[in-house]
């Protein structure tokens, strides 16, 4: 099932809390939502999920919108809210089965399929006990759980590895990939590794409106057109070696990153590493270390975050 | 014709079949609900307060009904309106304002149910708790009935009123718990909203005796209605009132809870 999401705009007070929010998930692909807090991340999530009406736009499911087949939604969709709301005084297995009878599920499908879920989730020694009495992990590992047990088309999880320690978040990432094969899924977290992980495309959201969209490449590649180098050099001062590298004409921005050690800002399309070593041949210095900076998608996202 | 007939008839069907699946999630919901309310001490607690009480009342304080010399219920369900009264706000006060504070009404209506599937969920889940309350009073009557000639048709009338007036206490703390986050805030918006129709209205009338707001008050007044299915008189005016009032609180949780999402 395709999702996609038209010019949304929804406020609180007068605060735009998202501004004309538009973008397409299609089937079998892991959509990350990436954003500093505040940004509208969850506001998205919560309307896709038609808790929240929006004030302007649309969301299609497929040929069903938000605003005309809401329960049509809600049945192809599995939610997993930011803060995990469960009920505490039910146990899980008891918890598991009553979604299933709100999903409508056959009686007679219920409990294998209640059983089937514990085991894709991890569940099995924790299922008699009541939720209050499980960890954070399980909690949300049981929040999951849930969101999976109609079998969704779409998946829709708000930081779904919160709280899981590093074996567990291991293991949901891997569901969540394994998922997002057959479904849509969508999901956002602050962990960027996670979603450079776990997600097919990325979409960076800040102030309500989405500033970056498309894999973690097209963006490492879209977001500067510069490249970046660390050279170490020996054999001189590091105040003569700066003015040297500053010297060289398609350098762009010299830093020093340490003794002897340098980062190099310069034009995409030269040959600096010559131009260095021409250098270093001319004052009789030696390199020590001449290695790219890859631009990962923590800097892109600083980058497209900062005011 | 052929085509209009099987149309008409996968119209009656698909609209039956919508039914069908509202009350089953209504079931669901109030089979979740009673569930979890048998599950803890506090409704326990609460009927045995509510069976002691009414117990003390009818049968050893200095009102009882030896005293009386009559073989009525009367005092019995004057008694078990006011328990009702007092009783029903905690029974109702976290219906919503638990949901809310926990998220799980994010939760919930982001299945697929409809509010008002919620709404009536939490209703009739916390009118079969009032029930059976009401039904460990049987006895009382079944003692009567030995003890002198009752008046069956009555006392069934009392029962049924007494019903109805849970059901309205019901849906005024459905509304005041959908109004507010803390159960504690929304039992004492109950206790305002209830104290005016069960007693400030009827004093009110008293007051402005003989003038149309005299009347108002009067009809909006819980206990005038009460009073005469207690009393055996089975007005169908009574049953609009309390029907109107359940309504009326019920539409307003819908609207109040819908609000927020807005």
């Amino acid at each position: 099932m395709d999702v996609v999401v038209e010019n949304l705009t929804k406020s609180f007070g007068v605060q735009k809390a998202i501004d004309s929010v538009s973008f397409t998930a299609r089937k079998g692909e892991v959509l990350g939502f990436l954003g500093p807090n505040g940004a509208g991340k969850t506001t998205t999530m919560k309307v896709m999920a038609c808790f929240l009406f929006p004030d302007y736009g649309h969301v299609y499911f497929d040929k069903y919108s938000i605003h005309k087949h809401p329960g049509k939604i809600r049945q192809s969709i599995g939610y997993l809210p930011e803060h995990n709301p469960l009920y505490e005084d039910m146990n899980v297995i008891d918890f598991l089965a009553f979604v299933a009878r709100l999903h409508a599920i056959p009686r007679y499908k219920i409990a294998p399929r209640v059983m089937e879920i514990i085991q894709l989730c991890g569940l099995e020694h924790e299922k008699h006990k009541n939720i209050r009495e499980l960890s954070k992990g399980y909690r949300q590992r049981v929040g999951l759980a849930q969101a999976l047990i109609h079998n969704p088309d779409v998946l829709i999880l708000d930081e779904p590895t919160t709280g899981l320690d590093p074996n567990q978040t291991v293991e949901i990432r891997e569901l969540i990939k394994q998922m997002g094969r057959e479904k849509t899924v969508i999901l956002s977290s602050h962990i960027l590794t996670e979603i450079e992980h776990t997600c097919d495309r990325v979409l960076i959201i800040n102030k309500g409106r989405i500033v970056a969209n498309g894999t973690s490449e097209e963006l490492e590649n879209k977001a500067d057109s510069s490249r970046l180098l660390k050279v170490c050099i020996a054999g001189s001062t590091d105040k003569e070696t700066f003015q040297a590298l500053e010297g060289i004409p398609e350098v762009e921005n010299v830093r020093q990153a340490g003794n002897h050690a340098f980062n190099i800002r310069c034009k995409p399309d030269c040959n600096i590493e010559q131009s260095i070593f021409e250098v270093c041949v001319q004052n009789n210095w030696y390199i020590n270390e001449l290695t790219p900076v890859e631009k990962r998608l923590e800097d892109i996202f600083r980058q497209v975050t900062q005011n | 014709m052929n085509l209009l007939l099987s149309k008409n008839v996968w119209k009656t069907f698909s609209g039956r079949s919508l039914k069908i699946k509202n009350m089953n999630t209504v079931s669901v919901l109030v089979h979740k609900e009673l569930s979890t309310y048998f599950n803890s001490w506090g409704i326990y607690i609460g009927y045995l307060v509510f069976f002691c009480v009414c117990g003390f009342y009818t049968w050893l304080s200095r009102d009882n009904l030896f005293y009386i010399g009559q073989a009525t219920m009367l005092p019995v369900f004057m008694t078990i309106n006011w328990l009702q009264f007092l009783l029903i706000p905690a029974l109702t006060m976290r219906s919503f304002a638990d949901e809310k504070r926990n998220g799980t009404l994010e939760l919930m209506l982001t299945k697929p149910i409809k509010t008002w599937e919620l709404i009536d969920g939490k209703f009739f889940s916390s009118l079969i708790v009032s029930l059976i309350a009401l039904l460990l009073t049987v006895p009382y009557y079944i003692t009567l009935a030995f003890l002198g000639n009752v008046d069956h048709g009555t006392v069934l009338l009392g029962y049924f009123g007494l019903l109805c007036m849970a059901a309205c206490h019901i849906s005024i703390g459905i509304f005041a718990s959908s109004l507010s986050r803390t159960p504690v805030t929304a039992f004492f918006v109950h206790f305002g909203i209830g104290i005016c129709f069960q007693l400030l209205f009827g004093l009110l009338a008293l007051q402005l005796q003989n003038s149309f707001m005299a009347g108002l008050f009067q009809y909006l007044s819980l206990e005038e209605h009460f009073d005469a299915l207690a009393r055996g008189i089975f007005d169908s005016r009574d049953i609009v009132y309390f029907c109107s009032i359940c309504a009326i609180f019920l539409a307003l949780s819908k609207f109040c809870i819908s609000k927020n999402r807005v």
